[in-house]
């Protein structure tokens, strides 16, 4: 339970997903924020004005799915590191994961690295498909991981194994 | 000699220099003072981003937020810092001592803002004086702001948000995290915080506590243990883990002995840890003149601590005639966003703490 081990339920997991139907139109955000904390950054980061929280700073952010157009803007901004880009259209058997990635070294477009899941288990390695910059002041990388479909909602993190 | 200030600010750290920002904007005169040699308090260590809002930086790293809010009060022509500058005593006649280069010096300041942030607690378990154990500030002021590696394997204790952001530095720093170990059946910190240290592999125990340490002449291992519902070691669940630092984040509590040396109205709060002043809708403490903000009236956050200097320091310039209407404006405008700030589930402890002082204040002014 994620109070006492930090690790999101399927039932909390099951408020955030988009629907099947949204996630065969092409990537969109997903923000595993579950708890109600004064914090907003998410909402000022999204360009489509996708994410809203209503009705105030305390309250659960939402992702308007038919808004959001899964640029990943808002994977580096959130300060929780709660928000990630789900791509399902990517391939026939492949997803694209977009997470967000603070440590050394940062891996290489084409480089393999371990994918982890949400309990820092290791589900494979996979391929990374891109590598951005959130910027100078920002610091935090969106790492892009091509994954077998069925893990796109279960890769949530990566080691970089050297 | 005595020196004469308008609004002495004792404490350079997000609440001190908020204070100081707004006190100078109105067109007050502004003395602070930092014992440490670099002004910025916690946020020097804070290389995470903050939550919040805009207003309070929210999405930037406290590192950043607080160069910010340097180069600010630095920019003020009104403003003096003084650093590696210990604020030692403050007397009945209004007089303040303060150590600096060896030297003593008395201010005479019209409006005092005591903005001094917290201090870490200790746990007691046998053998906790071994070398390896330490305070989390510690071991994340030699990582973040001295650039050493301080250890190579800790157990952290306490999964509030320093517990938990501090391991994550460390296992940015290359530290191996062995665990995270809360009495408390529950997080106490932020979730998304738990979550990101959970999928880096970091096991967090709640219901868990240190039965003891070992080790000869250094740390070498502890021995973690379960609790049950009454608090109690479960016998038996006893866990040998090997580490050779272990970091108490077990909370922290206001540093106001400056508050009790100047006889200000003193109440213990559990809910804002510890031993606060009791202060009014200005933050100003039972001794006219002197006001109490950040960490220090209530152990909090970052951005409320900003909030609160802000509305000390146009609350004082105000008081000294400074630019009166617009100032109040904007302490109201700083109450409001504290009310924001505060109106969450989270906040519902400090609005319970700050319901009590409003109470003893009204009981004292009775
Ligand atoms: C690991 C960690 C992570 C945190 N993360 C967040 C976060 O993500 N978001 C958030 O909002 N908050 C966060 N906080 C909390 C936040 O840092 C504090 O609430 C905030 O710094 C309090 O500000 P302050 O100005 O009251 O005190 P401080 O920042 O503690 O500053 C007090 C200053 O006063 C100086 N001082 C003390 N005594 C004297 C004296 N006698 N004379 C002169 N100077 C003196 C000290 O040296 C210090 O610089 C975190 C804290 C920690 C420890
Ligand atoms: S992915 Fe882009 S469009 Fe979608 S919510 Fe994030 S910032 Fe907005
Ligand atoms: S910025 Fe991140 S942590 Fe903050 S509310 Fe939005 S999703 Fe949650």
């Amino acid at each position: 339970m994620l109070i006492r081990d930090g690790i999101p339920t399927a039932e909390d997991l099951a408020s955030v997903l988009p629907s099947p139907e949204r996630l065969a139109k092409g990537p969109i955000a997903i923000a595993e924020c579950f708890q109600s904390i004064a914090c907003n950054p998410c909402t000022k980061a999204c360009p489509q004005h996708a994410i809203t929280m209503e009705p105030d700073i305390n309250a659960l952010p939402k992702i308007d799915p038919d808004k959001c157009v899964g640029c990943r803007l808002c994977v580096a901004k959130c300060p929780g590191l709660a928000i990630f880009v789900v791509d399902m259209t990517h391939g026939e058997n492949t997803a694209l994961v977009t997470l967000p990635y603070e440590f050394l070294p940062v891996p290489e477009k084409g480089q393999a690295v371990a994918g982890l899941s949400r309990s820092g288990e290791k589900l494979g390695e996979f391929r990374v498909f891109g590598v951005a910059s959130g910027g100078k002041a920002n610091l935090t990388w969106m790492v892009t991981l091509e994954v077998p479909k069925e893990l796109a909602m279960e890769v949530r993190n990566i080691r970089v194994e050297v | 000699m005595i020196r004469d200030v308008e609004v002495l600010v004792i404490g350079g750290g997000p609440a001190g220099l908020c204070a100081a920002e707004a006190a100078a904007s109105a067109g007050a005169h502004v003395l602070l003072c930092e014992r440490d040699g670099v002004p910025g308090g916690q946020l020097v260590k804070q290389t995470h981003k903050f939550f919040g809002s805009e207003r309070q930086y929210a999405g930037e790293r406290g590192i950043f937020i607080g160069k910010k809010l340097i180069d600010a009060v630095t920019r003020r022509e009104n403003v003096e810092i003084l650093t590696d500058a210990t604020v030692l005593g403050m007397y009945e006649d209004g007089v303040v001592t303060v150590l600096k280069d060896d030297k003593h010096l008395k201010l005479r300041p019209k409006k005092t803002i005591i903005a001094t942030g917290a201090a870490e607690k200790f746990l007691t378990f046998p053998n906790n004086d071994l070398p390896g154990i330490y305070g989390a500030g510690a071991v994340q002021t030699l990582m973040n702001v001295a650039g050493v590696k301080p250890a190579e394997r800790v157990v952290m204790v306490g999964a509030g948000n320093i517990g938990l952001i501090v391991s994550y530095q460390l296992l940015q720093a290359g530290v191996r995290v062995v665990s995270v170990v809360e009495a408390a059946p529950r997080i106490g910190g932020f979730l998304v915080h738990a979550a990101k240290l959970r999928r880096a592999g970091v096991p967090i125990r709640t219901g868990w506590t240190v039965k003891e340490a070992y080790g000869n002449g250094k740390l070498e291992g502890v021995v973690l243990c379960e609790l049950d519902e009454k608090w109690q070691q479960v016998p038996g669940t006893e866990l040998d883990v090997p580490c050779d630092t272990l970091c108490l984040a077990v909370g922290l509590t206001p540093l106001s002995e400056l508050c009790w040396q100047a006889g200000c109205h003193m109440e213990f709060i559990r809910e804002l840890s510890g031993h606060v002043p009791v202060t009014d809708e200005n933050l100003m403490t039972s001794v006219e003149g002197l006001y109490a903000a950040g960490d220090v009236s209530g152990i909090e956050e970052a951005s409320s601590a900003m909030v609160e200097g802000r509305l000390a320091g146009y609350a004082a310039a105000a008081s000294l005639g400074y630019d009166a209407e617009r100032s109040r404006a904007e302490a109201d405008a700083a109450r409001a966003e504290l009310r924001e700030l505060r109106s969450g589930p989270l906040g519902g402890k400090i609005r319970a703490g700050l319901e009590k002082v409003a109470e003893k204040r009204r009981n004292a002014v009775c």
